[in-house]
């Protein structure tokens, strides 16, 4: 099977432009890496947008304008090309590395962090045959990747040798790993509702004839709130942030990151965030399922489905960071081992005695 | 079957590749102007007094175990799940057997204040 390896990889390339013939493992490999940049674009797109979004709906929230100035060749716009411009004043900047920092760690950290976050999206599936690796582990896959993410913040706090970094870094483990048990439970529920690891397999186990009722939000109704409550905490947002909480800590793990260091650990929250947005249209809200299934038009299955929960969910995230103030650190743990903690286990036995009882429409 | 993985080993290549283009390009475009006060520590302007490796609070690695404990759980949880439907009742049973053993040892923690953050 690793036949490939003895082949040469890069054959298709100089195949595809002088028309010679190629082999099939070539190609299969230059369709893979294409639609592996498509996905990272859309994700970057995204990822702009979003902190482009996250601005002006905290402008709106607050009775501001928003950016509006940064456009293209003199119109306006609505201030559109302002991620473009902050990319590039980033790239631009100097990167600081402290003296007394561990310069290796240091700079491997945002690298760890943002590796993670992008290759997780490997296995998401965008529609019934959108999908880049259509693995049996899917799930499995997600967990282990999204777990990752607490390295790159560990090493960078370790590395920069700073005491708010090191401070925040530890608040950072303890909160995410605390909060992964929740959401690990919850995606034991999904699973044991599905049947399948596959994350393909569980959009399908949640079609049926009552449309949005047929998905698991409405057996699963707990879990689909830790599991987002739960998504708010691993990626550090609002209203768990005291990870970088500025009154006591100024910034946390990446408080001595400055230009594009910086820019990356931003990326990879952002991406994790959107990441945990379409994870839960998929896990809880039918993934690209219609929520209308059945009626002519508006009942087909389509990526416009997911990409409107995905929005939807990507809103949410900014409107609860500008209505609910920060948790106190005491309260983050008690809220992750002794509220959720406790009610995934019990929803765990809940749902496992439907699927074993058949309840009808969703376990039939 | 393994052929699978293949996209996902690359995925991962290219998500690790982005982020050092990144830091390259940052590293190439930016000014480089090194200066003892800003390459110190950040400590509200202060100088930075102590080394910033310090001793920490224990509790941080009393959650770090019981993370161990809870996630293995849920690592057996996870193939148990998947053929819930064909093992039966047994299955079941054995399961939350399993269960009721572990939400012992989690009562027993949370009553011995392993919990607790005040």
């Amino acid at each position: 099977m690793f036949g490939f390896l003895r082949d040469n990889v890069w054959s298709p390339l100089a195949g595809a432009v002088l028309s010679q013939p190629y082999d099939g493992y070539a190609v299969y490999l230059l369709d893979v890496l294409i639609k592996i940049i498509v996905v990272v674009a859309c994700v970057l797109f995204t990822f702009a947008y979003t902190t482009y979004a996250e601005r002006k709906v905290s402008a709106w929230i607050q009775l501001r304008i928003g950016p509006n100035r940064v456009g293209v060749f003199g119109f306006r716009m609505f201030g559109l090309a302002q991620p473009v411009a902050d990319g590039i004043k980033a790239i631009f900047k100097e990167i600081i590395i402290p003296t007394r920092a561990s310069k290796l760690l240091f700079v491997l950290a945002p690298i760890l962090a943002l590796g993670p976050a992008f290759a997780a999206w490997a296995v998401i599936p965008f529609n019934d045959v959108m999908v880049l690796a259509d693995i049996n582990a899917g799930l499995l896959y997600i967990i282990a990747m999204t777990s990752l993410a607490v390295y790159g913040i560990i090493i960078a706090g370790w590395a920069s040798n700073s005491k708010y970094a090191f401070l925040g870094s530890l608040r950072s483990a303890a909160q995410i790993v605390s909060y992964e048990i929740s959401m690990g439970f919850a995606l034991v529920c999904v699973l044991v509702a599905a049947g399948s690891l596959n994350l393909g397999d569980i959009v399908n186990a949640q079609s049926g004839k009552y449309g949005f009722l047929n998905w698991y939000w409405l057996p699963l109704l707990p879990m689909f709130y830790v599991y987002f409550v739960s998504g708010l905490a691993e990626t550090n947002r609002l209203p768990f942030d005291v990870v970088e909480g500025e009154s006591e800590i100024v910034a946390g793990f990446h408080v001595e990151y400055s230009g594009i260091a910086f820019a990356t650990f931003f990326i990879a929250e952002y991406t994790n965030m959107i990441l945990i947005s379409i994870l839960t249209s998929i896990l809880f809200l039918g993934g690209w399922l219609s929520p209308f299934q059945g009626i002519p038009v508006v009942g087909a299955p389509s990526i416009f489905w997911l990409l409107g929960k995905t929005a939807l969910f990507l809103f949410l995230f900014l409107w609860i960071r500008w209505t609910f103030p920060r948790y106190r650190y005491d309260q983050i743990m008690r809220l992750g081992w002794k509220v959720f903690l406790p009610i995934t286990i019990v929803w765990v036995v809940v749902t496992s005695v439907m699927v074993v009882a058949k309840v009808p429409p969703w376990f039939s | 079957m393994l052929e699978h993985y293949i996209p996902i080993l690359i995925f991962i290549v290219i998500g690790l590749g982005l982020g050092c283009v990144l830091f390259l390009l940052g590293y190439v475009l930016g000014p480089n102007r090194p200066d003892s006060e800003k390459n110190s520590p950040y400590e509200c302007g202060f100088e930075a007094f102590e080394d910033a490796r310090m001793k920490f609070d224990v509790r941080y690695y009393l959650i770090a175990i019981l993370f161990i404990i809870f996630d293995l759980e849920i690592a057996f949880f996870f193939p148990w799940a998947v053929v819930i439907r064909e093992i039966g009742m047994t299955g079941f049973w054995a399961m939350m057997i399993f269960l009721g053993v572990l939400t012992i040892g989690f009562v027993y923690e949370w009553r011995k204040g392993a919990l607790e953050w005040e």
